[in-house]
């Protein structure tokens, strides 16, 4: 299976440990990314909500040089993805949008082009039966809350490859891998997303109600897909810990991490030193993983 | 507090602009609050959801573009999910923000719009974000010098954070295509066509 | 010899403000076949019937042509006219000069032209215009009632009482519907059961009523006064002659886990069970799917229990045949629920309360069994999950009902009543807990509903709260509920330990294939639809099947049993007459030029047509050709338009009339071209 494989800004920086567990569990299950050369951002939040139009025609601008590569595009990033995908759909839906958006970006938008999250490709391309045969390293014992955020699941006629209020593609892949998944209703609550730095505080307690959530469910840790939501967890969660004087120490991890180390991979090839949160406490614990290659 | 209701079938502009910008039919919102009721972010908010929808609906440019709601709207798309009558809320807000961008008219929530600016401005420059200046000028502009800046050597040391930018080759390509966005949306500012 | 009349009405200033009603009579009265034409005010009144009347007497009239309104209006008063002056009513037709001319049309002089185009076209008709005689149709006077809920129970009463025999079929073990459920009725507060169980007990001993429970129908065939029923009587296991209601069975059962129907699975009931105690017939029914009998071969201990040797596993299901001359739909109604399986996929759950795995949150029916004496907690409120009782219960309005995005747009009338009712009801069990109900609006439009809810808050100090829930979760064995009030412009999360959800009111599941079966029309959501919405709510669209309660569309009980009488009397005017009398527009087979296709019995939607075997002396079948029953031709002319021989016409409306139409119509436009 070939994909024209779109990282976006975060994989290549902040959420780096992203694409590189992510490089390194794909060609295992079969799946052969082909990064989209010269792709351009995708314009995340603040571009839609500043010129809904020139967010459609940046992502026509990324399929036109996808179509070079494969006219099916694997995203990880979850803003990327709902991004991609709602110019698809407001181009495949009106005819007035789509004229504009070629007009503005110059291009015509091939109508081939499919944009899939690699969650849904695991899960429903791939599926369980192959990623078991994978398994080598079970995640027994480990406690897992999966949290899929919004942009993933919502809005459901354009991105839903899952059920948008229980959504289990992740709970299926990382229970596949031996983990107990834990049943919390605050799969799908927003983190705080992109007020990240102009509202810092409103980020610390959305998310910090998030890790409270998935701690009183018995989670061990969070599994996420989603390189702002992991940011806001991770890298923010000691100034948490700090504003509501809690002890939380939730390692939050790439789901692609897990389903690595549960593959036998290493803690260094799935970029597990990257994670702010240090989870070698937990998965020394738990007799999951090695830091050694 | 009194709101002097005139002609509002026929002289509506901010409500029929809006709903142009966001191609939402703002008569099927029946006010249920649904929306309000889900938001994430409403404890922060000084106006709930439901009502910047309200104030629409009555023409109250005012009072819609002095809350903070639309600002502090994460784009989460809750509310549009949700939503009985498939009232595509998130993309109203959105509609509001570009409103009042499109009009250059100050709004609360400074740091936000200012955020927005450097972002896209960076896109326009490099063609990928470029986290390190992002940060920094945003930190600067806005007054927080050392906010958050207890995580950057973490972020450096880690890899997280590229102290370099990375340069698309398609830079003139996306010049032309923010200019042609932005041309366009004077078009219909002035033509008063959608 | 064509002598037709043609009598032009003003209606007032309708037609004449436009039309030029003298010139059109003076016009009409030089028209080939025409011997007597007039105008005048108002054709329709006393004195403009007798104007017509007389003018057939003087001059030995054989058509007349009546231009005014739509026949939809007068049609039959102008056919009465001329029938009372003794000629035959189909020889009389109307043109519409008003609908179809003056109330559409500016320019006076075109249309003074056209009113005059219309006339002469019909009249063009009317020459061709044959006598017809009413087609008469004996009568079974013998009705069906489709379920045996409130309004089935009154429907039956009503015409059982008015002197006709009727067959009452229920699907389930016990007659009494969902009412038999309720614990106490708005607005009096009135003990359901108590109310309802006198009336299910005068069906049970009322001599006119042939009463089938745990029976469904299966197969009906005819026409309007006609028609012939195939009903299942489903095997009870039980030879209902020898059981003697004793419920010894009942209890010796050792399969007890099966989720109670009747309790809503609030409680588990037996394989072989009474639904409740005061059931009618009360007799018990196994239920062969979880009977450890019928899946293993093993147990009996109900046979071997048994005084009266009652029990009869080997029972199969009986098909009865009946006949009757009307039937009345009284399906009722079930609830939607929340879970991710739906009927259909125009319908969604509410994965955002839980897709219903939340043991505290139920429906409305369900917390209706809480609060009944004969319900799983016998009356008391009390939480299913831990058997505690709940301090704080949310109420929800709307849930699938008004919710565009999850399938269901319609209203479904009986929940903010019934809310206000069940908050009422818990704070006077429970008088330090607290109700909240949240809603959109408070729709309590019934006789004295709205004083009744003002009393739930007013005097019950019920709390309500202006907003939807967007979301229900649980935590710490309570239910989180975040929902608004938009009044005050925020959003409100209670902490509630039970929620209560006013789920949509719906059509039983697969009820479609049962109004397919019967032929008549139901809507997108399977509601049956009325004949028209406001002056015939009783009647289907097909003759002789009538309608009552739920199934036609969410109503409270008043409504239910008022609708049930009025689907009575429908009926009983029906199965009054001795025959009836039908519209001789109906189809017609010249056996000679008919080849037997068939193509008309294919394409006929009323299921008119047959085969009829043309036979010589010797009873040997010469050939096979179409036959129109004319008591079910509804007069559609669809096997006119299919049929390759031109071997059917329709009486009224032949081809050689419609031809004669449509060349007086091109002879004008040839005229007007020149």
């Amino acid at each position: 299976m070939r994909f024209a494989y779109y990282p976006g800004c975060s994989l290549h920086s902040t959420a780096v440990e992203f694409d590189i567990s992510t490089r390194a569990v794909a060609p295992l299950l079969g799946i052969e990314l082909v990064e989209i050369p010269n792709w351009v951002c995708c314009g995340a939040s603040p571009t839609h909500q500043r010129d809904s139009i020139l967010s459609y025609a940046l992502a026509v601008a990324n399929f036109n040089k996808a179509e070079l590569v494969n006219e099916q595009i694997g995203v990880q990033c979850a803003s990327c993805y709902n991004n991609l995908r709602r110019a698809l759909f407001e181009l495949h839906h009106s005819d007035e949008i789509k004229k504009k958006v070629e007009k503005v970006a110059g291009l015509d938008f091939g109508n081939n082009v499919q944009v899939f999250h690699l969650l849904d490709v695991f899960r429903n391309q791939i599926g369980l039966e192959a990623i078991k045969e994978k398994v080598t390293h079970p995640l027994k014992g480990l406690n897992v809350a999966a949290y899929y955020g919004c942009l993933l699941t919502r809005p459901p006629e354009a991105v839903a490859f899952d059920d948008p209020e229980w959504p289990t593609s992740m709970d299926d892949i990382l229970q596949t891998c031996g983990a107990t998944m834990v049943d919390w209703p605050y799969k799908t609550e927003c983190c705080g997303a992109s007020l990240a730095l102009s509202r810092t505080d409103v980020v610390q307690k959305l998310s910090h109600d998030i890790l409270k959530m998935a701690k009183i469910h018995g989670a061990d840790c969070i599994a996420v897909a989603c390189p702002l939501c992991h940011s806001n967890l991770d890298l923010r969660q000691k100034s948490i810990e700090k504003k509501f004087a809690e002890n939380l120490e939730l390692p939050i991890f790439y789901y692609t991490q897990l389903m690595g180390l549960a593959f036998g991979l290493s803690g260094k090839e799935l970029g597990l030193d990257k994670l702010i949160v240090n989870p070698w406490k937990l998965l020394e614990e738990k007799g999951i993983g090695s830091k050694k290659s | 507090m009194k709101w002097i209701i005139k002609d509002l079938s026929q002289q509506n502009h901010f409500r029929q602009k809006i709903e142009a910008l966001s191609q939402e039919n703002l008569s099927l919102c029946y006010q249920c609050g649904e929306c309000s009721a889900g938001c994430p972010i409403i404890s922060f908010m000084d106006v709930s959801p439901n009502q910047i929808i309200r104030m629409i609906q009555l023409g109250r440019e005012e009072e819609v573009l002095t809350a903070r709601t639309p600002w502090l709207c994460a784009s989460c798309i809750t509310c549009t999910t949700r939503c009985p009558k498939e009232v595509d809320l998130a993309k109203v807000m959105d509609a509001v923000r570009q409103y009042a961008a499109i009009k250059k008219i100050a709004v609360p929530e400074r740091e936000t719009t200012l955020l927005q600016k450097l972002f896209m401005k960076n896109i326009k420059s490099f063609g990928r974000q470029f986290e390190l200046l992002l940060i920094g000028k945003f930190n600067l502009l806005s007054g927080h010098f050392f906010k958050d800046v207890l995580l950057g050597p973490v972020m450096l040391r880690k890899g997280k954070l590229k102290l370099l930018p990375t340069f698309t080759d398609n830079l003139k390509q996306l010049k032309q295509i923010f200019a042609r966005a932005e041309a366009e949306e004077k078009i219909e500012e002035t033509t008063g066509k959608q | 010899m064509a002598r037709i009349g043609v009598f032009v009405c003003h209606c007032g200033e309708n037609i004449a403000s436009v039309v030029d009603c003298e010139r059109v009579a003076k016009i009409s009265a030089s028209l080939p076949g025409v011997t007597y034409a007039t105008d005048y005010k108002y054709m329709c009144s006393d004195p403009g019937q007798d104007l017509i009347k007389s003018a057939i007497a003087e001059h030995n009239l054989n058509g007349v042509v009546v231009a005014a309104c739509s026949p939809h209006m007068h049609e039959t008063t102008f056919r009465k006219a001329a029938q009372q002056a003794g000629l035959n009513p189909y020889l009389c037709e109307m043109a519409n000069i008003r609908e179809h001319c003056s109330w559409v049309h500016d320019d006076h002089e075109k249309a003074t032209q056209k009113a005059i185009d219309l006339v002469r076209i019909m009249v063009e008709k009317v020459r061709r215009n044959h006598p017809l005689e009413p087609v008469r149709v004996s009568v079974t006077k013998r009705a069906l009632v489709i379920g045996g809920g409130i309004a089935g129970i009154q429907a039956a009463l009503d015409m059982a009482n008015g002197g006709i025999e009727v067959v009452l079929v229920e699907k389930e073990p016990s007659i009494g519907g969902h009412m038999a459920q309720l614990s106490e009725t708005f607005p009096t507060l009135d003990c359901s059961q108590c109310i309802l169980t006198p009336k299910m007990v005068e069906v049970a001993q009322h001599p006119n009523i042939k009463l089938y429970t745990y029976s469904e129908v299966e197969n009906v065939s005819g026409f309007v006064g006609n028609f012939k029923v195939t009903v299942r009587k489903k095997a009870r296991s039980v030879n209902m002659e020898l059981c003697n209601g004793c419920g010894l069975c009942t209890q010796k059962c050792p399969s007890r886990k099966i989720p109670n129907e009747f309790d809503r699975g609030l409680s588990n009931r037996s394989a072989i069970y009474i639904p409740f105690p005061q059931a009618i017939p009360n007799k018990p029914v196994i239920d062969r799917d979880h009977c450890i009998h019928f899946k293993t071969g093993k147990c009996g201990v109900c046979e071997k229990v048994c005084g009266t040797k009652a029990i009869d596993f080997d029972q199969q299901d009986e098909l009865v045949n009946e006949e009757v001359g009307a039937i009345v739909v009284a399906t009722g109604y079930d609830l939607y629920n929340i879970s991710m399986d739906q009927p259909n996929d125009k319908l969604e759950g509410y994965g955002e309360y839980g897709y219903g795995k939340y043991p505290d949150v139920i429906d409305g029916l369900q917390f209706e069994r809480l609060l009944s004496a004969t319900g799983p907690t016998g009356g008391k409120i009390l939480r299913p999950s831990d058997g505690k009782e709940p301090k704080n219960v949310v109420f929800i309005s709307c849930v699938g009902s008004r919710h565009n995005a999850k399938g269901i747009t319609y209203c479904s009338k009986i929940c903010c009543t019934y809310i206000a009712k069940h908050g009422m009801l818990y704070k006077h069990k429970v008088p330090d807990g607290n109700a909240y109900v949240f809603y959109m609006d408070v729709r309590t439009s019934g006789k004295r509903f709205d004083e009744f809810w003002r009393r739930a808050v007013e005097e019950d100090g019920l709390v309500y709260l202006r907003g939807r829930v967007s979301k229900i979760y649980e935590q710490d064995g309570h239910l989180i509920v975040k929902g608004a009030d938009t009044l005050s412009g925020v959003a409100v999360e209670v902490e509630a330990d039970l929620v209560v959800l006013a789920t949509a009111i719906v059509p039983q599941p697969n009820i479609e294939k049962l109004f397919q079966n019967l032929g008549i029309s139901y809507d997108e959501y399977n509601f049956v639809t009325e004949a028209h919405p406001k002056l015939r709510p009783v009647e289907s669209s097909t003759a002789g099947i009538f309608l009552a309660g739920a199934c036609h569309s969410p109503k409270d009980i008043p409504e239910s049993v008022a609708q049930a009488s009025a689907a009575a009397s429908k009926a009983l005017i029906l199965l009054s007459k001795p025959e009836l009398e039908r519209e001789p527009l109906v189809a017609k087979v010249n056996e000679a030029t008919c080849i037997g296709c068939f193509y008309c019995l294919r394409a006929c939607p009323a299921k008119a047509i047959t085969e009829k075997e043309i036979k010589n002396r010797a009873g040997e079948v010469l050939r096979k050709v179409s036959e129109v029953n004319p008591s079910v031709c509804t007069g559609c002319g669809t096997c006119v338009s299919v049929c390759f021989s031109n071997s059917i016409d329709l009486e009224g409306f032949t081809d050689e009339q419609i031809y004669a139409e449509i060349n007086s119509v091109i002879e004008r436009m040839s005229v007007i071209q020149q």
